[in-house]
């Protein structure tokens, strides 16, 4: 387990500037999600810290030592790839044993934390085999292994789960959220996917064009996005950003409220419009509105409604759980 | 709709048997020439008799050419040469394209560039100044130290170790490869060579024929003129020079065809040896022979 510190770290590739003066601390045994849009540098901060790419300036310190200048292997670090990177002319367990073998363990020691690392990950009847042979989540399972046995205090993950299909990456969200329950290290992972951010995270940092927008828990960002980018980027459907006379008569300039939070009335809403298309997914409904002079608006109600295409509705937002924003920042209102 | 695939697909198999006609004939006339005496073959190539073992047929032709030159020994030099040019060759331009392709360092671009650049200048432009070069260089060999590289294996082996197709062949190969195993590799705590050695390295066997094939090939088949120009004791003549020990009075046709048959079976068998590698590769990167 180690904290990880980024301090006042630049970089640029040749004349585009990725990351500008950025400041990071990702506490010791937290599972902490780097999440954003593509190109917003997160990628390029996981590569800053596994040792991959040099920063154009600035500090990175993992479990108080300075790491800036080290080679990766020398960092105390592991990590998983989006490609999963094994070797293809080794076996799993060479694959799993190779950063063992580079370090000369006796071979007794390395084949008894490859088989720990295979009963962990439920890999031990794959041992033998090529990555070729092995299914996708198999193959992450074996990436994941690599990085086990090497005992890192840290674990990187590089969007390790966006080449699965949707089943298996439900599934291997669980295992990797277990995982960290299981051995505790300090895991940072990267995604552009909300949803992987909000269910694996105890610790999520939103980054936007190279800025951390805003850090927090999955919850403190769902309930209290600091800016309007983080209230769009978090949570699914997305939020409604209202600008114009529904926000000024609020005193801000954008009203954000989510699809949850909105009502559907019959008569008395603040807003009326007419519903393009609904969504019935059994549990919930989701029904998208276009509103004269607000735009499109989603609404997300509980159970099934019998609603139909081209109706008219009322709609009507839960004044508790308005989000107002001031110059893309919140601001309070005094409920 | 049957017909014209038909008809299409006999043009082709035609055209494709030509083809290998064309290739084949110049090896079916050596093999069937050594086996016939010098006055029969002058009588045959005039006709189709030229291809076909008839007449009087015998090894004569074999016994005599082995009897004039130390065959022997000319091809245990040529391959000799060749075999160690063409580690070396292989081992130096794979790091090379190595350090081109995975490693950051200023001015990497310019200096391939220059690299790639040597395959324009021919080697006849080059021959003098080598040979003057190579003249004045020291050596310390198992005679002691001399100055002066002539006449010896390493003349005809170290000029021609660095390669630019080699070179070339291995940055285009590396250049495909996933960068993540390099990078996984390095997080595992590989150091750069055995990055080389243990991940890159076992992933390029279809480029390691070709080069090695290519490299074989050329040092054991074009060098001739080098050779002359450096080497002046029968000891250390690879095989083409050997070939004029039948050029001298008499030109003894036969006897040539038989040595010439027997110094192309080190070259076939090699190439049998790697050609599926070699044609898995040719047929993956796009670079037609």
């Amino acid at each position: 387990m180690a904290e990880v510190t980024l301090n006042s770290v630049w970089k640029s590739f040749g004349s585009v500037r990725v990351l500008e003066d950025l400041d990071l601390v990702v506490p010791a045994g937290s599972f902490t999600v780097l999440v954003g849009p593509s190109g917003c540098g997160k990628s390029t901060i996981l590569r800053l810290i596994a040792g991959l790419e040099d920063g154009t300036s600035g500090e990175i310190r993992i479990g108080g030592v300075d790491v800036t200048t080290k080679e990766p292997s020398q960092r105390g670090i592991a990590m998983v790839f989006q490609s999963y990177a094994l070797y293809p002319h080794m076996s799993v367990a060479e694959n799993i044993g190779f950063g063992l073998t580079l370090a000369r363990l006796p071979k007794a020691e390395i084949r008894k934390r490859v088989e720990e690392a295979a009963r962990i990950l439920q890999l031990e009847n794959l041992l033998d085999r090529k990555p070729r042979h092995l299914s996708g989540g198999q193959r992450q399972r074996v990436a994941i292994g690599r990085a086990i046995t090497r005992n890192p205090k840290v674990f990187l993950f590089d969007e390790p789960l966006s080449n699965l299909d949707a089943a298996l990456r439900t599934q291997m969200r669980v295992e990797l959220a277990e995982l960290h329950a299981k051995i505790g290290a300090t895991m940072i992972y990267v995604t552009h996917d909300q949803v992987e951010a909000m269910t694996m995270a105890d610790r999520i940092i939103v980054l936007n064009e190279g800025r951390i927008e805003q850090v927090g828990s999955p919850m403190e960002l769902y309930n209290r996005p600091e800016t309007a980018f983080v209230a769009g980027f978090i949570g699914a459907p997305k939020m409604n950003l209202i600008s114009g006379e529904s926000a000024s008569r609020r005193g801000c300039d954008l009203l954000g409220i989510r699809p949850e939070h909105v009502e559907v009335c019959q008569t008395g809403g603040e807003w009326e419009g007419r519903l393009r298309y609904v969504e019935h997914l059994g549990s919930d409904t989701i029904a998208y509105v276009d509103v004269a002079g607000v735009g499109p608006m989603t609404v997300r109600m509980p159970g099934e409604f019998n609603l139909n295409s081209g109706d008219l509705v009322q709609l009507n937002p839960q004044k508790a759980h308005e989000h107002l924003f001031r110059a893309s920042r919140r601001i309070e209102t005094e409920l | 709709m049957r017909r014209p695939r038909v008809a299409h697909l006999a043009v082709r198999y035609v055209l494709l048997a030509w083809v290998a006609l064309v290739f084949i004939f110049p090896i079916v006339f050596m093999i069937v020439s050594s086996l016939k005496p010098d006055l029969q073959l002058l009588r045959d190539s005039a006709s189709l008799r030229a291809f076909l073992p008839v007449g009087d047929l015998s090894l004569d032709n074999y016994r005599a050419a082995f009897d004039r030159a130390p065959i022997g020994r000319f091809i245990l030099n040529s391959l000799f040469i060749t075999a160690t040019t063409m580690v070396l060759s292989l081992f130096l331009g794979s790091l090379a394209a190595f350090s081109f392709v995975f490693l950051q360092w200023r001015g990497r671009t310019i200096v391939l560039s220059l690299i790639l650049a040597t395959f324009i200048v021919p080697f006849e432009t080059i021959a003098i100044p080598l040979l003057l070069i190579v003249n004045n260089l020291p050596w310390i060999g198992i005679d002691g130290f001399r100055i002066g590289w002539l006449n010896s294996y390493h003349v005809q082996i170290i000029p021609w170790i660095a390669d630019a197709l080699t070179i070339f062949l291995f940055v285009q190969y590396f250049k495909d490869l996933p960068r993540d195993l390099v990078e996984a590799a390095r997080v595992d705590g590989a150091t750069w060579f055995q990055v080389y050695r243990r991940v890159i390295l076992p992933l390029s066997g279809p480029v390691i024929a070709t080069a090695a094939i290519l490299k074989f090939l050329v040092m054991y088949n074009n060098q001739f003129i080098w050779p002359i120009m450096v080497v002046q004791e029968e000891n250390y003549r690879p095989i083409m020079v050997g070939l004029q020990y039948f050029f001298q009075l008499n030109t003894a046709w036969g006897e040539i065809m038989a040595y010439l048959t027997v110094i192309t079976v080190p070259v076939l068998a090699f190439y049998l040896a790697l050609q599926r590698a070699f044609i898995a590769s040719i047929a993956s990167t796009g670079i037609k022979g």
